[in-house]
């Protein structure tokens, strides 16, 4: 079965390539790419001008919750999300109930997600047994099941001594340490960025010296190591300052920005809902000179990739004083409108850099296929639509949760459609009404 | 939803608040704040008389939804809505079903099925308040949300300060203590420097919340400096347990270096008044003689509490538009 994608900026940074092409897909991968291809037989596919098609945008940072918290999201649920956000692979975090520290939890989650048919999703294991903090988890057999790399996400790695040792010794397989950069003793019981907006709310404070701690312990680790080391959800500008210095000494470092840390400050936190425990999450809304260093970073090359920290939670564990709250927003299906809008409208990165940041470079960091359009790779695609006039509408997301800030917000740039494995497993109907896609 | 500020009315003569709920200092106006004291005035005469009891309240149930352990806060909101003759119940934490896992938001709408007209909360959580008010018919008044606000507290303090000083507008105001986890600083910082006072807060750095310059104060860590030319002196109550947070080392080295002696009090203007809002720590940060001394007027404050909060209560049910409809 072939598929030709006729017309349509096509934009692959992997081979340098931006311009109008033709897309052959045959058996699951790119079979040829070049202008005016033959149609020998192949469906046709025109894609409307103005839209873009590009290496499939991967999520290297999301929960799935599977197994264990089947009430805020399944790989089933989350794979609809995230491919309605135009993500063809996502990345899983470990931090589910029983912990994703073995084959069986590894193979368990693969399995959901091949009964899906959505998106690709690629697991990452537990540093820890239990996340706990303490033994080392079976690495060799979560590698050989599936996973993409290890963390303790959802806290740091316990001590600097457990964290230089999986560094070690997931350096052996070629596995990057995802960590979540924070120092527990300054984050205590705080809720909020420690800053005049959690003053004046009367919120305990997180302040970002917490997270750019964790971050240059894990960059004096790397260098130590000589292991790849990545920073999950950076959001302050300690942070930045830790990994841009790092990274001009040769570390191997590479770290993520999640779109509400370069979008939201922490006055979200009172208005325009006093207390709204949607803009709860760990890293918390920093003020704005932080937001606006995690910005200078991604435009100028210190980020490495847009994740999401897609955390879904149920409506009743949201509804609560915001102290009892738990920290996180859903971002699947978020991310592409407000990268767009916020990042690439406003000018502050071209396109090219945009697909960098959510295809290429996770793609690079977690050694996945995908990321490019070369001939014989895997037909992840995604169909881009920069000035398509999105309004968030968190009632209608497709994840099982709906704890987001950005209800009801226009933002300019969507998905047009997205493709996995030369199968189409979401389109706009608002774009696609007979393009046969 | 009502949202804060929409119905201040612009009248120059104000008669009720024209709000749902009494969240925090933060959302009134000057001439609203007046309005709640001048009326505070009138409700203390109501305590003076044989018989202290007006009808404002008559048919008005007031739910009293207390979550942290009060005893001067709840006594005094009781009194006050017996004195305006509303029906009133107090929820005791113990018996509710909050103990048996219950959310905030789900023991709320079972009290409002019961239509009570006004919900008074004190609540561990800041922001308790304002999930309340979103999801609740009934007026929600804030007796203390975590370390956010305790507006009839701030406004206490203000008649108190009023009716001795004759004014708030130019007073030299000190709030010495621990800042950081105190409900009743928000509550004072903006209804002070709303009024026109000149506040300055003091206490150790390791109590003092992030950005606290912001919010129109000045800041010091010397205590000499914050008393000295003082109008009013506020003592904040040091919790005993913040040692082991390491805020401090000793309550011994507290007193020492920011506990209020008659010898420091010396710095402040002859007729300072001394303020605590309770319960206090007596030689932790006031000394006893202090406490007990001529410039001390924190049992005028307590007194005061039960004729501001009839006033709060009283404007929120619609005040003497209320009474002319009725």
């Amino acid at each position: 079965m072939k598929k030709l994608l006729k017309g349509g900026r096509v934009v692959d940074p992997a081979n340098g390539i931006d311009g109008a092409f033709d897309i052959l897909i045959a058996d699951g991968v790119i079979a040829r790419i070049g202008r005016d291809l033959p149609i020998e037989g192949a469906t046709v596919v025109e894609i409307p001008a103005g839209l873009v098609v590009c290496p499939g945008l991967i999520d290297m940072h999301v929960h799935l919750r599977e197994p264990g918290q089947e009430h805020k999201e399944t790989v089933a649920t989350g794979t609809a999300s995230a491919v309605a956000g135009g993500f063809t692979a996502v990345a899983c975090m470990p931090n589910t109930s029983p912990v994703n520290d073995s084959a069986t939890v590894t193979s368990l989650i693969l399995a959901k997600a091949a009964a899906a048919g959505l998106a690709r999703v690629y697991p990452i294991g537990a540093v820890s047994k239990g996340q706990k903090g303490e033994l080392l988890a079976d690495i060799a057999e979560l590698k050989a099941s599936g996973c993409v790399a290890i963390t303790d996400d959802g806290h740091p790695t316990a001590t600097a001594l457990l964290l230089r040792r999986a560094l070690e010794y997931a350096g052996m397989f070629g596995i990057p340490v995802v960590e979540h950069c924070e120092d527990p003793t300054l984050k205590g019981d705080g809720v909020a960025h420690e800053g005049y907006h959690a003053t004046r709310l009367g919120l305990r404070g997180i302040p970002g010296a917490c997270e750019a701690l964790g971050v240059e312990r894990g960059v004096l680790l790397a260098e130590l190591t000589g292991s790849a080391f990545h920073v999950a959800h950076m959001s302050a500008r300690g942070s930045m300052r830790a990994v841009r210095k790092a990274k001009e000494a040769g570390v191997r470092v590479t770290c993520e920005v999640a779109p509400h840390h370069f979008t939201l400050t922490d006055e979200a936190l009172g208005t325009p809902v006093p207390y709204d425990t949607n803009t709860k999450m760990n890293p918390p809304l920093r003020e704005a000179a932080d937001r606006d260093a995690m910005i200078q970073g991604i435009a100028d090359g210190t980020v490495d990739v847009i994740a999401t920290d897609h955390a879904p939670h149920h409506y009743d564990e949201k509804k609560v004083e915001f102290d009892r709250a738990p920290f996180g927003i859903v971002g699947l299906e978020t991310a592409v409108p407000l990268t767009f809008d916020r990042l690439v409208h406003a000018g502050h990165i071209p396109l090219r850099r945009m697909i960098e940041l959510l295809s290429v470079n996770p793609a690079r960091v977690l050694n996945l296929p995908g990321g490019t359009l070369s001939e014989g790779a895997v037909a992840d695609i995604t169909v881009l639509a920069p000035d398509l006039l999105v309004r968030i509408e968190a009632a209608k997301l497709r994840s099982r949760s709906k704890n987001t800030p950005f209800d009801g917000w226009q933002l300019r740039g969507g998905v047009a459609a997205t493709i996995v494995g030369g199968r189409t497993v979401f389109k706009n109907d608002q774009i696609f009404v007979e393009a046969g896609l | 939803m009502t949202t804060i500020g929409e119905h201040i009315d612009t009248k120059p003569a104000l008669t009720s608040l024209r709000r749902k709920d009494l969240l925090g200092i933060a959302d009134l106006s000057p001439e609203e704040i007046a309005l709640v004291l001048d009326t505070a005035v009138a409700m203390k005469e109501v305590g003076s008389r044989p018989i202290k009891k007006v009808p404002a309240l008559r048919g008005k149930t007031v739910v009293n939804l207390f979550f942290e352990p009060s005893t001067r806060t709840r006594t005094s909101f009781e009194i006050a809505e017996k004195r305006l003759s509303a029906d009133t119940l107090s929820v005791a934490i113990g018996t509710s079903s909050v103990v048996k896992g219950e959310t905030l938001a789900d023991t709320a709408l079972n009290l409002e099925a019961m239509s009570p007209d006004m919900i008074v909360l004190r609540h561990s959580s800041s922001g308790a308040c304002h999930l309340l008010s979103r999801i609740c018919r009934s007026a929600i008044v804030n007796a203390g949300d975590g370390t956010n606000e305790h507006p009839t507290q701030a406004l206490l303090d203000a008649l108190t300060i009023r009716e001795r000083k004759g004014r708030l507008k130019g007073l030299k105001v000190a709030i010495i203590g621990d800042l950081l986890h105190s409900r009743v600083l928000r509550s004072n910082i903006h209804l002070l420097t709303k009024m026109g006072a000149h506040v300055w807060v003091c206490g150790p750095p390791t109590l003092i919340p992030a950005e606290m310059k912001q919010f129109g104060v000045r800041v010091t860590s010397f205590v000499d400096e914050a008393v000295a030319d003082a109008d009013v002196v506020m003592l904040l109550r040091i919790q005993l347990e913040r040692m082991e947070g390491a805020y401090f080392p000793s309550q011994r080295e507290y007193f020492q270096v920011f506990g209020m002696t008659e010898a420091r009090l010396r710095l402040a203007r002859p007729d300072v008044m001394i303020m605590h809002p309770g319960p206090m720590n007596r030689g932790v940060e006031i000394a006893s003689e202090v406490a007990d001394g001529p410039y001390s007027v924190i049992l005028d404050q307590v007194a005061n509490g039960v004729a501001v909060r009839m006033a709060v209560l009283y404007l929120l049910a619609g005040g003497a538009e209320h009474e002319e409809a009725a």
